[in-house]
């Protein structure tokens, strides 16, 4: 057994000298600054490299290596095979090591501005970053970028690594020069430590020991630092939050409230405030596996159980009764944008926060932010890796911390409603607005509560005109546009009312207006459900329009007078009915034997032979986005 | 409990508790190595004094040690847990078997397969693996919720950022995910958690004679009558172990005296060789395990 192995496990042994616990961390920089090479070097050197992967590596160095004859430590940690074969890592890779001291997890972004949201992935779990600069190049835009990135997401300690001393010999000058540029830089960006180090990762200098090369350098080698540097203290001192995760009921004597304390801490017979209700009472058990716990701190997951029985549910935040959160419907949030998708204000997305999910609209982009210059800049839209302070309403009211005082009630993410990808991570600004009432009683289900999930209200388009004046093709294809822009829609048409409900309704007068009156009542019940709902009937007569307008909310049916003239229609006969009609094999047919009367005033007037079907339903959609029926903007496709 | 363990222990679980909240129908997907054993002794402890609210499934390859097959039917009598043990029936008519088939052939048609078949046949949207993102390089950039399409299949661009715990949980109708609720965990700390909490593993970890034959480099252990024997060839008793569990005719044995936890950890500790190496079906050819993973491999 080798002399450092058996230290190893010696150390192992005995109660180590840093406080045992796991470090994330990120390192920010290219492969160029030799980022691959110093995550490989720390695996190389913490022993977390088996001989079979040594094999391999060296294998690997041969054919795709940039080191000659050396091992290319890059190589131990680029990942995809395709990946490999460009030479560029472009996702986040988690790698592990562990020293007597401590365990490591590390998260490996790459460094290209088209990164930007990897590197935020990865900054987000993080609790330090290593911020690599190549002393031959000095501090460059791209390190402004990562320090940026770094500080947004809250990472608060910073090891600033001036790699590649070894090819400017070692130079204590430049080396603090180098510091001196990027202190004057960071001032702003709330870190709360930066250490610098000279390192050389391919040659090891101030990896694990101080380096001969350096006697100017009297700091810590980056192990040492890492292993005991302090961080995550923060979280256990801000107030308890504790969102509810899953309320465990496994029989009728026992029902608790399972989550991870995502911040402050917990004892037995605390008071405890659920943020949205403002109702407050007692934790009597706290609840684990390996028996009742006295007290419990953030990043404890435990099961909750209370003194009394109040109405809390996954995604509720119970909170510290004296220092609870914002409970609001309105923030100001920064995002990084990172769907390929454009962010457009007034689209409705689904918002993770905490462990709730609830739908939310961005209505303002304040102002984009230059992640090379931090530059305010205006922007109507934003795109993949750019980021903006907007703010936010969502459907219900949320709970929510400021992220710079508290990442776990802070930050969210925006989930596409229609592709379901995570479009953004957010964090919380402030709240603009808090909710005026926080002992609000639990909200009724209603029309303008189911319509306001769906970010839409909620209509009847009513079309009306003769049978084949083209209301179904203009309807469809209404629905269509709405259907892709994240509406909800139905359909109701003679085709699938006729089959069904009103299949014992024949033609006589009186079983038209029968046949009317139920898809009115149908449609308003689609209105209650919050849907819009596209109605296709020729309805000739004035009076039954007016009936369905009656039983609906002002301003909920919208009269679409589909206006083709008969001779157009006869002459077009999609259906052969006209034909039929004239023949009198069709009785009380609408234009040839029964009357149609014409609306007077509808709300939108379509003549279908000045335009095309295309052009009328583009019409329809913009009386829809003038009246807020749904949204303001609509996403292009 | 050493402390990192702790922080390990509380983010699987909640991880845990997640996919139960979030998903209709979710599995455990029970393979009774080591890394198995930790993930149910993890979802006992999530939902406490509950049960999990979801079964455990073993898609069996028929290849299996013996002693595993035993071990799983006691884990299943001691913590009472609904256990659905899924063969593929279609793969065992048509004779597949990791020797005359191969060992590509037999794992895609006896595990992915299975797996595929056993997944459908129970509508599961959500399941629950063992792995973790140290096994291996590929496994470095998979997420813990890791989405594959109606057909099973993974698409490396088509995975979602995952930012702090907040997990977008979202799919439509047929899709599915995967969840790797110890995928930070390393190999060395599922020993120490083994050892803090007395986790019950198959004896085949611990160091004992065993009948083995030399094959490709590693020790094969002739656990039962269906291994052929090369003329002249004859099993000797040897003191070995395995680092980890699969079909005993893949699966290679390292010579150790490691009896106990205790030794297991201090030979971790001193190990040179990763643990993949003892296996056969990821030495097939460079980065396969990627490959294996496009086509609906855990």
């Amino acid at each position: 057994m080798d002399a450092a192995l058996a230290e190893r496990i010696a150390l192992s042994a005995a109660p180590a000298a840093g406080d045992g616990n796991l470090l994330r961390f990120i390192t920010c920089g290219s492969v160029d600054d030799g980022k691959s090479t110093l995550i490989g070097r720390l695996l190389y050197e913490s022993k977390t490299i088996f001989e079979d992967q040594l094999t391999t590596l060296e294998k690997d160095s041969k054919k795709h290596g940039t080191t000659g004859e050396d091992i290319d430590f890059a190589l131990l940690v680029d990942g995809l095979e395709a990946e490999r074969e460009q030479g560029i890592t472009i996702d986040v890779a988690y790698r592990f090591f562990a020293t007597p001291r401590r365990s490591f997890i590390v998260a490996d972004t790459p460094g290209h501005e088209q990164y930007t949201r990897n590197m935020a992935t990865g900054a987000s779990t993080a609790d330090l970053a290593i911020i690599l600069i190549d002393a031959r190049k000095g501090v460059l835009v791209q390190t402004k970028r990562h320090a940026f990135i770094c500080s947004l997401l809250g990472v608060k300690n910073v090891v600033l690594a001036i790699n590649k001393i070894d090819l400017m010999e070692y130079d204590e000058k430049l080396f603090q020069r180098i510091v001196a540029d990027f202190s004057a830089f960071a001032a702003n960006l709330g870190f709360t430590s930066i250490l610098p180090i000279p390192l050389s990762a391919r040659f090891g200098d101030n990896v694990t020991a101080l380096s001969p090369n350096t006697p100017w350098y009297r700091g810590k080698s980056l192990i040492e630092h890492l292993e005991t540097v302090e961080v995550g203290s923060k979280l256990g001192q801000a107030p308890f939050r504790f969102p509810v995760q899953w309320v465990n009921r496994p029989d009728l004597n026992f029902r608790g409230f399972a989550g991870t304390l995502a911040s402050g801490r917990i004892r037995a017979g605390d008071d405890i405030t659920v943020a949205a209700s403002g109702r407050t009472t007692k934790v009597t058990r706290i609840v684990t596996a390996d028996g009742d716990l006295p007290e419990a701190v953030a990043q404890d997951a435990v099961t909750l159980v209370l003194a009394e029985e109040l109405d809390i549910a996954r995604g509720d935040v119970l909170s510290d009764p004296k220092d609870r959160p914002d409970v609001t419907d309105a923030i100001s949030a920064h995002v990084i944008w990172m769907s390929e998708t454009k962010l457009t204000p007034g689209r409705s997305y689904f918002m993770r926060i905490g462990t709730r999910w609830v739908p939310a609209t961005v209505s303002a982009l304040s102002h984009k932010i230059d992640v090379n210059t931090l530059a305010q800049v205006e922007g109507r839209d934003l795109g993949l890796n750019e980021i903006a302070e907007v703010e936010i309403r969502t459907a219900t009211s949320i709970a929510v911390d400021p992220y710079e005082e508290n990442r776990g009630t802070g930050a969210f993410i925006l989930v596409d409603r229609l592709t379901n990808e995570t479009a953004a991570a957010g964090m919380v600004v402030r709240s603009l607005r808090r909710a005026t009432n926080v002992h609000r009683e639990t909200l009724a289900v209603d029309k303008a509560t189911r319509a306001g999930n769906k970010y839409q209200k909620p209509v009847i388009l009513w079309f009306t005109g003769l049978s084949g004046s083209g209301k179904s093709s203009i309807a469809r294809l209404i629905e269509r546009k709405l259907t892709a822009s994240g509406h909800h829609t139905y359909m109701l048409d003679g085709d699938n009312l006729r089959h069904g409900l009103n299949s014992d309704l024949g033609f006589t007068e009186e079983d038209r207006h029968e046949n009317i009156r139920r898809v009115g009542e149908v449609a308003k019940l689609f209105v209650d459900a919050g849907l819009i709902v596209l109605c296709s009937f020729i309805s000739p007569y004035k009076r039954e329009r007016d009936f369905v307008r009656s039983i609906v909310d002002d301003g909920e049916f919208i009269e679409v007078f589909v206006d083709t003239p008969v001779e157009e229609c006869i002459r077009r006969d999609p259906k052969g009915l006209y034909a039929r009609a004239r023949t009198g094999e069709i009785p009380n047919f609408t234009g040839i034997s029964s009357p149609y009367e014409a609306p007077q005033n509808p709300d939108l007037h379509l003549k279908t032979l000045e335009a095309d079907a295309e052009a009328l339903a583009e019409r329809v959609l913009e009386y829809l986005r003038a009246n807020a029926i749904a949204g303001e903007n609509w996403a292009s496709p | 409990m050493h402390a990192h363990l702790k922080r390990l222990e509380a983010e699987s679980i909640a991880i845990m508790r997640e996919v139960a909240a979030e998903f209709s129908n979710p599995v455990m997907l029970y393979s009774i190595g080591k890394d198995s054993s930790v993930m149910m002794h993890l979802a006992m402890k999530a939902f406490y004094p509950g049960k999990p609210p979801f079964p455990f499934m073993h898609v069996d390859t028929t290849w299996k040690f013996k002693e595993m097959i035993a071990f799983r039917s006691e884990m299943a009598k001691r913590y009472g847990f609904d256990l659905i043990v899924h063969i593929n029936e279609d793969g065992v008519r048509r004779g597949i078997n990791p020797i005359t088939s191969g060992s590509q052939v037999h794992t895609n048609v006896m595990k992915t397969e299975g797996l595929k078949q056993a997944l459908d046949k129970y509508g599961f949207d959500a399941a629950f693996g063992g792995a973790r993102r140290d096994e291996e390089k590929s496994r470095a950039k998979e997420r813990i919720f890791s989405f594959r399409n109606a057909n099973h299949a993974w698409d490396p661009r088509g995975q979602r950022p995952e930012l702090w715990n907040l997990f977008n949980t979202r799919i439509k109708q047929g899709e599915s995910i995967r969840v790797f609720p110890i995928s930070n965990w390393t190999e060395l700390d599922i020993w120490q958690y083994i050892e803090a909490e007395n986790i019950p593993i198959v004896p085949l970890y611990f160091a004992k004679e065993r009948p083995v034959v030399k094959r490709s480099g590693t020790w094969i252990m002739v656990d039962d009558e269906r291994l052929p024997l090369e003329p002249g060839e004859t099993p000797e008793m040897k003191l070995v172990r395995f680092r980890t569990l699969g079909c005993y005719p893949l699966t290679g044995a390292i010579e150790s005296e490691a009896a106990t936890l205790d030794d297991i950890v201090e030979e971790m500790m001193l190990a040179r060789t990763s643990e993949r190496q003892g296996r056969l079906i990821d030495s097939d050819e460079s980065a396969s395990m990627e490959k294996k993973k496009r086509e609906g491999y855990f």
